[in-house]
């Protein structure tokens, strides 16, 4: 094909791009926790210590050094995968990371279906329809979307389906007490309890997925929804889809073929940024399902000065959002031949 | 008679504003025979487009047919549910439009394009579909129609493009193809092959032609008939030479005028009484304003073909210099290194010999010469700010590069109006809020606030419908005139530099091929280039002289 290779070329430039990104990630999250407020040598005493046990302990944990020298011993530490302890549990942060992100990443991911699966057929039928009863209902659940907290529309599904129809289970963490854990192999409950071939865990799992995803979905359907609309409307007035009209193609191939096609674009770039948003500020949900992921974590860990947590949030955070931003660069490659051609 | 191929009667189509119901088309009748040409023409707004996608059904959420009847083929197109439209639709009638780049999906394959067409309407199967889309492609005369079925819309030419929308039209092999300004925006060249193109295919398959333009020439050079319309409504129609040999509508009579033919001067544009009427100058240039020496410009690397190569001429003071070129020559290039927009690589540009191609871009919107040069611009609309109104727009220039008070500056642009013939009413509205002929007013009189001693026109009137063309061209002569400016005037159409420059020059890949007084260039053209492009020209058959003569 003609364009290969200067595909090829985007791509592989696009992975360059995101270095200096990362190194600027790492340096940032240093320097972001160094300057929170508070002592985590005095938290970390406890409050009877005395000062000489407090610059013990200050000592031990490299706090006296210069900035440099402690940045030096951070990146050292961090290439060989080790981000520190939490003051707070003592666990590695690594493994924390590795406990809490997949349940982050589960519960997001289910939203972000959810909310796909409603808006994008939302967007373009509404689109495809302006001012029918589908518009309507589009521009109404839009707005419901965006003005009803999570932590409402949240209570208000428990209320609905737990405690009045008692459809849900109990709004407990990712899994019934009755329940073990599946054995981890991706730290996604629902795929490895369906790898482990464990049909009733898996269900148990989904079971309790469904609420906490449908109310953090219902926030994050608005946003894709109103792009999918205005980007199919944008595309819909457009010639080229004149002439589909007028050369007869039916209405199927004109929406999907033609228009959605050339509208995904923008949908897309919408649909990274919700994904980066919703990662790191769903607290809400994750407090009103007692969901155990990476929001409420930090949040806790930024409270207690916990800064090995708060730097290691940071920085699977940072390295996430460039990993998306990435994907999402190179989707649009490979969605719009235009693109190989610049540079 | 037999039964038309198209039988339009008492036609009406409405559209739903937000200033109420506005009737686009009123009571327009026309019918077509198999293998039959017609020509509709008319200025923006006649409702010309608008009756051809009232045909087609095509027309937007907004539109409708308020009344009449639509008959395509015995079926009743009006009335026809969305199945019978959707078998109709590109198997039986087809459109091919302006702006063809614009017409193709950017992000599929062109081959694939034509595949959807011809599985829709079942004219291809999955297995050979591929096959029949590169027959297609050959059809339409594309060159290495294996390797274009795989290109892109962006990968082509604007000539290409058109080709790929043709193939789409009649993959299907349609018995009325409905061209819409197909050739509008395209080089004079690409116009002709295009039109040769659509002409043959259309004898080969029998096929009837409704044929859509502003452009009488084109109309008369290639349709049996031509209605005329004006504020949607048919004010003229007959057989194609009839029309030319005696037009009776005054409408007609004054489109034919406006359209600029072999011979006419730039004051025959318009009505023996219009005041408007300009008579171009005689008066020899005087010393040389502007020398360009050896300019070169390239985009690519060192080895890449230069866009403007050695190119070397001058403009002397108070002259009118035409730049002819079809797309991709150089033209715009160069002026916009006259302008000092872009850098060149190498080459002098002296103006009042003093070398302005030193300074660089960046830093020539501070140099004394820049008030002394300015610029017209192609699209009228876009080249204003649309949320400046059109006051200010005319005063930016007083304010930045004359420092005028605020005062001074209020009476300047009274004035500058007044003087391209812009009513003071219209001054404080905006871009949105004026027609193209007044837009082009403003974006001159922006261009002429300071008096500048050269003017770069750059296809200034190619946006414009012919009878504000007529006005447009007088008012720039007339200009010229008063102000004492010289003109590089840039253009693709011969036929409207021929009007208002004393001397031409044909670019081609970067350089110049020919050169001269405007009168013996054109008429005796000694490169081959040239004489291309004059034939390329589509005119209105010259006996219409007498009658307009006659009739005003």
């Amino acid at each position: 094909m003609m364009n290969t290779s200067g595909r090829t070329r985007m791509i592989a430039y696009r992975l360059l791009q995101a270095i200096p990104a990362i190194i600027g990630i790492v340096i940032v999250s240093f320097i972001l926790t160094r300057a929170l407020p508070g002592d985590p040598a005095a938290y970390f005493a406890g409050p009877a210590a005395s000062s000489e046990s407090i610059e013990q302990i200050r000592r031990t944990m490299g706090l006296d050094q210069p900035l440099p020298v402690q940045f030096l011993a951070y990146v050292k530490d961090l290439v060989t995968g080790d981000l520190g302890h939490s003051i707070s549990t003592g666990q590695p942060v690594l493994t924390e990371l590795g406990a809490r992100l997949p349940a982050s990443l589960e519960l997001t991911g289910f939203a972000l279906l959810f909310s796909m699966a409603v808006a994008l057929p939302l967007g373009i039928l509404a689109a495809s329809r302006p001012n029918s009863w589908v518009d309507h209902l589009c521009r109404f659940v839009v707005t419901a979307g965006v003005s009803l907290p999570v932590f409402f529309t949240g209570l208000a599904l428990v209320y609905l389906f737990y405690y009045l129809l008692g459809w849900a289970p109990s709004p407990m963490g990712r899994i019934d007490i009755l329940y073990l854990s599946p054995p981890k192999i991706t730290g996604f409950y629902v795929i490895d309890s369906l790898l482990a071939g464990d049909l009733e865990t898996a269900r148990a799992a989904l079971a309790q997925l469904i609420l906490p995803a449908i109310t953090l979905g219902l926030f994050t359907l608005a946003p894709i929804a109103r792009m999918t609309r205005a980007a199919m409307i944008q595309i819909l007035e457009g010639e080229f889809v004149r002439t589909a009209r007028a050369a007869g193609l039916s209405r199927r191939s004109m929406l999907y073929t033609y228009a959605l096609r050339n509208a995904i674009l923008p949908v897309i770039t919408t649909l990274g940024m919700v994904f980066s948003f919703t990662l790191g500020a769903n607290v809400l949900v994750e407090k009103v399902f007692a969901w155990p992921g990476i929001g409420s974590w930090a949040v806790e860990a930024l409270v207690v000065s916990d800064y090995a947590a708060v730097q290691g949030f940071v920085l699977a955070m940072a390295l996430l959002f460039v990993t998306i931003n990435l994907v999402i660069d190179i989707l649009y490659t490979l969605i719009d031949p235009r693109l190989g051609m610049e540079s | 008679m037999t039964v038309p191929l198209v039988d339009i009667r008492d036609l009406s189509v409405e559209f739903n504003t937000r200033r109420g119901t506005v009737s686009a088309v009123k009571r327009v009748s026309l019918q077509i025979a198999k293998g039959e040409t017609v020509g509709i023409v008319g200025e923006s707004g006649s409702g010309k487009s608008v009756t051809s996608y009232a045909l087609m059904r095509i027309l937007d959420r907004a539109g409708r047919i308020a009344g009449g009847s639509v008959v395509f083929g015995g079926v009743d197109v009006a009335n026809a549910d969305k199945r019978t439209l959707s078998e109709l639709r590109g198997r039986e009638m087809s459109m091919i439009f302006q702006n063809p780049r614009a017409a193709l999906n950017p992000i599929r394959r062109v081959g694939q394009q034509i595949e959807d067409v011809l599985l829709e309407h079942g004219m291809a199967k999955h297995g050979n579909a591929r096959d029949k889309a590169i027959k297609m492609l050959a059809a339409v005369r594309i060159a290495d129609p294996e390797k274009r079925y795989s290109a892109y819309p962006f990968e082509l030419s604007g000539g290409m493009c058109q080709r790929i929308v043709i193939a789409i039209a009649l993959a299907c092999r349609p018995q009325l193809l409905i061209a819409d300004e197909p050739t509008t925006g395209l080089d004079v060249t690409t116009q002709k092959t295009v039109m040769e193109l659509i002409v043959e295919l259309a004898r080969e398959r029998d096929m009837a032609t409704l044929f859509i333009t502003h452009d009488l020439g084109l109309a008369a050079t290639w349709c049996d008939r031509i209605l005329v319309m004006e504020n949607g409504e048919v004010v003229e129609a007959k057989p194609t030479r009839e029309l030319f040999a005696a037009p009776s509508h005054p409408y007609t009579r004054r489109l034919l005028q406006a359209t600029p033919h072999r011979d006419s001067r730039v004051c025959d544009l318009l009505p023996v009484d219009d005041p408007r009427r300009a008579v171009p100058s005689t008066a020899a240039p005087g010393k040389p304003l502007l020398e360009v020496k050896a300019v070169t410009k390239r985009f690519g690397g060192a080895s890449s073909r230069p866009a403007v190569d050695a190119l070397s001429f001058q403009i002397g003071e108070g002259e009118s210099l035409g730049l002819v070129g079809e797309s991709g020559c150089g033209k715009s290039t160069t002026s916009a290194m006259i302008m000092r927009l872009l850098d060149p690589d190498s080459g002098q540009i002296l103006f009042r010999s003093d070398d302005i191609g030193t300074v660089t871009a960046r830093r020539f919107a501070s140099h004394p010469a820049r008030r002394s040069l300015q610029m017209v611009f192609q699209d009228p609309t876009d080249s204003l700010n649309p949320r400046w109104s059109a006051r200010r727009s005319i005063a930016d220039p007083l304010y930045r590069l004359a420092a005028s008070s605020r005062r001074a500056a209020e009476r300047q642009v009274n004035e500058l109006a007044e003087r391209v013939g812009l009513s003071n009413h219209l001054l404080e509205r905006f871009p949105h809020q004026l027609s193209g002929g007044q837009k082009a007013r403003v974006g001159i009189a922006r261009a002429v606030a300071l008096s500048p001693s050269l003017l770069i026109l750059d296809e200034p009137t190619a946006a414009l419908d012919v009878s504000v063309q007529a006005v447009v061209l007088n008012l720039l002569v007339s200009l010229r005139e008063q102000l004492g400016m010289s003109y590089l005037f840039i253009s693709h159409d011969l036929n409207v530099v021929r009007l208002v420059c004393d001397r031409v020059m044909v670019m081609r890949a970067g350089q110049i091929v020919e050169q001269g007084p405007t009168a013996s260039l054109l008429t005796h053209p000694s490169h081959d280039y040239t004489r291309t492009l004059l034939d390329a020209i589509p005119h209105p058959p010259a006996s219409s002289r007498q009658p307009r003569e006659a009739a005003t």
